[in-house]
């Protein structure tokens, strides 16, 4: 692990990275599977041996929905220090992510070091397009609260651009921007507050805001943004059109992976770091999708150490897009999201009265 | 009642109780009829389940029907049916409404609000094919409604008819039994079930590779047609005799030869490895867990598990396990076991293990192929009886 430490994120070619991965993966799946009795099992009756070392892309993956289905610890409970919730659609139940000590820390020193690449080393001031409530009511407490508190740490000056009401204040921003004229500004939201809430507000303006300065990091997906016919590109043009913001970069990452997050470079294209690897998986057999061909995401990390979700299955729809070609010059998968796959329709005879 | 949420799709505004004998001279030729409309239109035919609604409805088979139930006795309806349908099974309460006129009843009933393509092509047809003046009867007395979930409207129906069928499980029913009926009213309900397979391994081992992908064709359309969601598609296969290994090694190989007929969307890829997660983490009896890439999952287990109703999946996830004799299974069979598809085993063993094993389950014994096919016999009731009144004439 030190030497993810003390290298840049983006450093490992596929070659190290595979030989790297193959190591850390069978560390990783004995800890879990001297932790977490479910997760033994699971390796036993899928006959998956603790003594063998194989290529990365042959350790077992888990569906993220069993993180909502059971309480998996890899540590023994009183060693955890904080526990992540996450409702993904609204109504289900909660996945919850059990954190130590440790991985709690190398969370938040991994994704310091991930969008340090795009922020620099110091750390800046910070307008975060959303509202204090999100954070401080903890009724609302959400992914988007966690989202917002782990991002928090990468700036100062913490400063919620929108009211209690989701409406711009565009007295607080003002005052920001005059009082960090002429310094590098670290914006951070949620893909479609930012577009719903600060962007439409903003192009009604008579007077602009100049973010030119400006790096936003945003993040959730442009799930919503697709029935408004949004993309990543018409929406950084568009944010550039009405703010003068330049560096627009999108990050892809899950509660149940967080710190070793995915970003956008430069070029467009979302990239693996040193703490992260993806796969993407044909539906029908769970075989490895050629570069170019869609398919299920499989996400790797090294991080989680407390819990087993080192290495999961989760329920978007992607496409890799290269391997340490891209022309930004860091080392990594590169890939592109199409989104959440569709619900089924289950036929059968049960439930004739719809539930609501 | 709040008349304005119930949405009539065809019909009165309230069928008067018409009564007529079972298996009446006029909703035979009505179901001969419908079934001809559905074989000429262009759009029904595109539709495999209503071509099956189609087969059965025609003259032919509900001439047997009416054949293998005449008793010499007088049969009457007993009034008004109000049908809850299920809205998973498209095709669906087009039976229930026929068991409805075949009973000699009048019928109300209610379609899921989440409609399919078929739900509409069947309401045109019963529309269109009631037009025709020698219906009156029938067009008089049918009614079909949708509404959103509504206690209120369940408690008026329930109220005026005299006869109630509940599809779609344990939930359904339990809702809609807080409405009472008349203390002289009928109910047929359907529970949740569960169905299973036994194969005589032996004779595995002697089929021809053609019958062997015969029988796999049977499981298929048993199994897969329908997710493996339907109450009557089975979820475990025990292996009768002393091949099991052998026999199992073989069935299923072919049976995964049928993927390609199979829509797999990647909902479902993920769905059904949840499914197998959930089984691996929890259960203790597992021998060996087979993997025919993800269209076809086959769980081991060391024996008959004392919980075999909870052995369940979905899109094609199956369990397994070697019996020496049919005994075996029979303490794990309560009121809860519907079908038992079998191959290669002797009727006489069969009625046997029913009639002298003293189960509270299985009412379907049926082979490969068949474990879909919906009749008047169905979940232990014989339906045309349920629904009727028998007259008894003493000289």
């Amino acid at each position: 692990m030190d030497r993810l430490w003390e290298s840049s994120p983006f450093s490992m070619n596929k070659q190290e990275k595979s030989e790297f991965y193959s190591e850390k993966l069978a560390e990783l799946t004995q800890k879990h599977s001297q932790g977490c009795i479910l997760y033994k099992r699971f390796l036993e009756n899928l006959k998956f041996s603790l003594n063998k070392v194989y290529a990365p892309e042959e350790y077992p993956f888990i569906p993220v929905r069993l993180f909502k289905d059971y309480e998996l610890l890899s540590v023994d409970k009183s060693e955890i220090i904080k526990t992540m919730t996450s409702s993904g659609t609204t109504g289900q139940q909660v996945s919850k992510i059990f954190l130590d000590r440790k991985t709690s820390a190398n969370q938040t020193k991994a994704l310091i070091k991930i969008t340090s690449e795009f922020l620099g080393k110091s750390r800046l001031p910070m307008l975060i397009i959303d509202s204090k409530k999100t954070v401080s009511d903890r009724r609302l407490f959400s992914a988007r609260g966690a989202g917002i508190l782990g991002f928090s740490m990468l700036g100062h000056n913490l400063t919620y651009a929108l009211d209690e009401n989701m409406e711009l204040n565009t007295e607080t921003v003002g005052n920001f921007l005059d009082k960090h004229k002429g310094e590098k500004i670290f914006l951070f939201g949620f893909t479609y507050m930012i577009w719903a809430h600060f962007y439409k507000k903003l192009a009604c303006l008579n007077e602009k805001f100049d973010l030119s300065n400006g790096i936003l990091l945003h993040g959730g997906g442009f799930k919503k943004l697709q029935d408004e016919a949004v993309d990543n590109e018409t929406y950084k043009s568009e944010l550039k059109r009405v703010c003068g913001i330049e560096k627009v970069y999108n990050y892809y990452g899950m509660v149940e992976q967080t710190g070793s997050i995915f970003m956008e470079c430069e070029h467009g294209r979302l990239h693996a770091s040193n703490f992260s690897d993806i796969f993407i998986r044909n539906p029908k057999d769970f075989s490895i999708c050629e570069k170019g061909e869609k398919g299920l995401i499989q996400l790797v990390s090294v991080l989680p150490e407390s819990y087993p979700g080192t290495s999961i299955l989760t329920e978007d729809i992607g496409e890799i897009t290269g391997w340490d070609d891209c022309p930004c010059g860091r080392y990594g998968k590169t890939f592109k999201i199409y989104g959440r796959i569709k619900k089924a329709e289950a036929r059968g005879c049960s439930d004739t009265y719809e539930r609501k | 009642m709040s008349v304005n949420k119930v949405e009539i799709i065809l019909g009165l505004d309230e069928p008067k109780a018409y009564i007529s004998e079972v298996y009446s001279d006029e909703v035979c030729r009505f179901s001969d009829d419908l079934s001809k409309w559905l074989r000429k239109n262009k759009d029904a035919c595109a539709f495999p389940d209503i071509m099956a609604v189609a087969f059965w409805l025609r003259k032919g088979n509900i001439e047997k029907m009416k054949k293998e139930f005449y008793d010499g006795k007088i049969h009457m309806g007993r009034g008004l049916i109000f049908h809850i349908t299920p809205s998973n099974v498209p095709v669906n309460f087009i039976f229930s409404y026929f068991f409805g006129l075949l009973s000699g009843n009048s019928n109300i009933v209610r379609i899921p609000s989440k409609k399919f393509p078929q739900t509409d092509i069947l309401c045109k047809a019963v529309k269109e094919v009631l037009q025709n003046d020698d219906y009156t009867n029938i067009r008089d007395n049918t009614m079909f409604i949708t509404y959103e979930r509504d206690k209120e409207i369940n408690d008026y129906y329930s109220h005026i008819c005299d006869g109630r069928i509940i599809w779609g499980g344990d939930g359904t029913i339990n809702t809609i039994r807080k409405s009472e009926i008349k203390p002289k009213a009928v109910e047929v309900v359907f529970a949740d079930r569960y169905s299973f397979g036994v194969i005589q391994s032996e004779k595995i081992l002697s089929m021809t590779e053609k019958e062997i992908l015969n029988l796999a064709r049977g499981f298929y359309n048993d199994t897969y047609i329908m997710d493996q969601n339907a109450c009557s598609t089975p979820h475990c296969i025990f292996w009768l005799g002393n091949k099991a290994k052998e026999a199992s090694e073989i069935f299923w190989n072919v049976v995964k030869k049928e993927e390609e007929k199979y829509t797999f969307e990647a909902i479902k890829a993920v769905d059904k490895y949840t499914d197998l997660c959930h089984t691996a983490m929890e259960r203790t009896d597992i021998e060996e867990i087979k993997i025919y890439g993800n269209f076809l999952y086959v769980v081991r287990l060391f024996g008959v598990p004392d919980d075999m109703e909870a052995l369940r999946g979905k899109y094609g996830m199956f369990f397994e396990c070697g019996i020496k004799s049919l005994n075996d299974i029979s303490n794990s069979i309560t009121e809860k076991s519907q079908t038992m598809i079998y191959y290669g085993i002797d009727e006489n063993i069969l009625r046997d293990f029913i009639t002298k094993s003293c189960l509270k389950g299985i009412d379907r014994i049926v082979p490969f192929g068949n474990a879909l096919d919906i009749g008047v016999l169905w979940d232990g009731y014989d339906i045309i009886r349920s629904l009727s009144r028998v007259v008894d004439i003493r000289k």
